[in-house]
């Protein structure tokens, strides 16, 4: 019966949307310099604090209370220390522990979404029960209990956030997983012949990575702002560490002496910093997340 | 070889809308199916191919019960290829993911090289079924399901890949189940047709 249909010849011409490929080759390379760009300033910015002369975070009693001028860009504190370098030091500590605490959170939510969605539903009851506990609890008092009993200091801040600010993550990983699952698509690599682990591994994970990514780049600022509170509190950084949250909490006593650099600069330097996060994680998504890129999918 | 269904029965809650139903297809046959809606033909393809497991009765191939686990040798093309594609892998990636690509195959089934970098939102519902019935011919397919596997495409598509499956069948000696309502087209390329009708009516019956 075959060569019934042996006469039909299928003419090859080329591909009508060929051309298109050029477009959105140069839309990939956009998204990639625009990323490049965010990261190239965070990297900057990192780099810069962590190279900073420690002589310029010392005290000068002769520059006291300096408003900004063009050999000090931010002015100087009562102490007559350069608020520049300090806002240096100090977002760099502050990226530092946002990104560690955001990414440890991450991989909670991670891990135990993943266990929530594939291993069963004892399981994953189990896994929504303590989603719910955590969620329960209000945030801050978690974080201050966790933080204080590890002692305080960077590590008591870093764990307390990771395992605080992980549940809402979870849940919405765990959905994802949920309805992976079910797709026709993972059915049918079980028919071709694939294990969990493998679908788990290839199919799940480029579903869950954007996610995953956008949600530790919004824990980024709550990590950061948490951060600041618990310092304030006096049980995160100790207080001559020019964390940002220091300096913000520190710079509050002075601004009715109207020196209002103190707390405007650094807290400024510390929104362009989220915003630039913000701006890699978009371009990262576009570029881990294709539909995210097309024109009509993308209304921003 | 053989692919049967013994007594089949299955149900949406509590609505049959399989039962008792018996089946057979040998390798080299190609069966039609066809019925009106909702009489159970893509849950009947569903059960055959190992998704999901009858309440009644048993799917045996070779006299055995299907493989729980491994490649399938009884593998099932569905009507919509957009939801059977993973929209975060490149169509080579799909294409691959049951077995080495087939270069002959890909050229039978009219697959360009250069659709295979894209993602499955660029490129249309007919192209991504070819792509989706490359991926279901592997070297151990032994029985292919085809559930209004070419509903979607132009008549000369439809021609091209029906051309290409039934040559690659004869190759093969692979057995065919043509679930379709295109009956011009079950009768052009099957060897028998079965009717399926909703049950509590007279039973299938058996033409040509």
């Amino acid at each position: 019966m075959s060569k019934r249909f042996s006469s039909f010849r299928i003419s090859s011409e080329p591909h009508p949307r060929t051309e298109d490929a050029s477009k959105s080759a140069s839309l990939r390379f956009r998204t990639l310099l625009s990323g490049g760009l965010a990261l190239a300033a965070l990297l900057i910015l990192i780099g810069s604090g962590l190279l900073l002369d420690p002589e310029r975070l010392l005290t000068a009693p002769d520059n006291r209370n300096l408003p900004p001028s063009w050999t000090y860009w931010f002015g100087t504190d009562w102490l007559g220390r350069d608020m520049l370098a300090r806002t240096m030091k100090g977002l760099t500590l502050s990226i530092g522990i946002g990104m560690a605490a955001a990414m440890l959170s991450a991989l909670v939510a991670l891990a135990l979404g993943l266990l929530a969605g594939t291993m069963g539903k004892q399981v994953d009851a189990a896994i929504s029960w303590l989603i719910d506990l955590f969620l329960g609890v209000p945030h801050l008092v978690a974080l201050i209990l966790i933080s204080f009993s590890l002692g305080g200091g960077a590590k008591g801040v870093l764990i307390g956030i990771a395992l605080t600010h992980w549940p809402s993550l979870a849940r919405l990983i765990r959905a994802e997983v949920l309805q992976l699952r079910s797709s026709e698509y993972v059915h049918i690599s079980r028919r071709l012949g694939r294990g969990r682990w493998w679908i788990a591994t290839r199919h799940f994970m480029p579903h869950l990575l954007p996610q995953l990514f956008v949600g530790a780049m919004l824990l980024f600022p709550h990590a950061i702002l948490h951060e600041a509170a618990l310092s304030f509190l006096g049980l995160g950084l100790p207080p001559h560490e020019p964390a940002i949250g220091i300096i913000l909490s520190e710079s509050m006593r002075y601004m009715s002496a109207g020196l209002w650099w103190l707390a405007f600069f650094p807290g400024l330097a510390l929104l362009i910093t989220v915003g630039l996060v913000d701006w890699l994680s978009r371009n990262v998504r576009r570029w881990l997340q294709p539909s995210a890129a097309l024109p009509y999918m993308n209304k921003r | 070889m053989l692919l049967e269904a013994k007594r089949l029965g299955y149900r949406y809650n509590a609505r049959w809308v399989l039962r008792q139903l018996d089946l057979t297809v040998r390798r080299g046959q190609i069966l039609g199916l066809t019925g009106p809606s909702g009489t159970g033909k893509t849950t009947l393809a569903r059960l055959l191919a190992g998704y999901g497991h009858p309440h009644e009765g048993e799917v045996l191939l070779n006299g055995q019960s299907l493989p729980a686990g491994g490649y399938h040798p009884v593998q099932l093309v569905f009507q919509h290829p957009e939801t059977t594609l993973n929209p975060r892998w490149l169509l080579s990636q799909s294409a691959s993911e049951g077995h080495a690509m087939d270069e002959s195959l890909l050229d039978a089934l009219g697959i360009e090289r250069e659709w295979l970098r894209r993602w499955p939102s660029e490129l249309s519902g007919g192209e991504l079924q070819r792509i989706a019935i490359l991926r279901a011919l592997g070297p151990e397919t032994r029985f292919l399901i085809a559930d209004e596997m070419t509903a979607m495409l132009d008549a000369l598509s439809q021609a091209q890949i029906w051309h290409a499956v039934l040559t690659l069948a004869e190759q093969r000696k692979l057995g065919l189940l043509v679930i379709s309502h295109d009956h011009a087209l079950l009768h052009r390329i099957c060897h028998q047709v079965i009717h399926l009708e909703p049950i509590n009516a007279s039973r299938h019956k058996v033409e040509k």
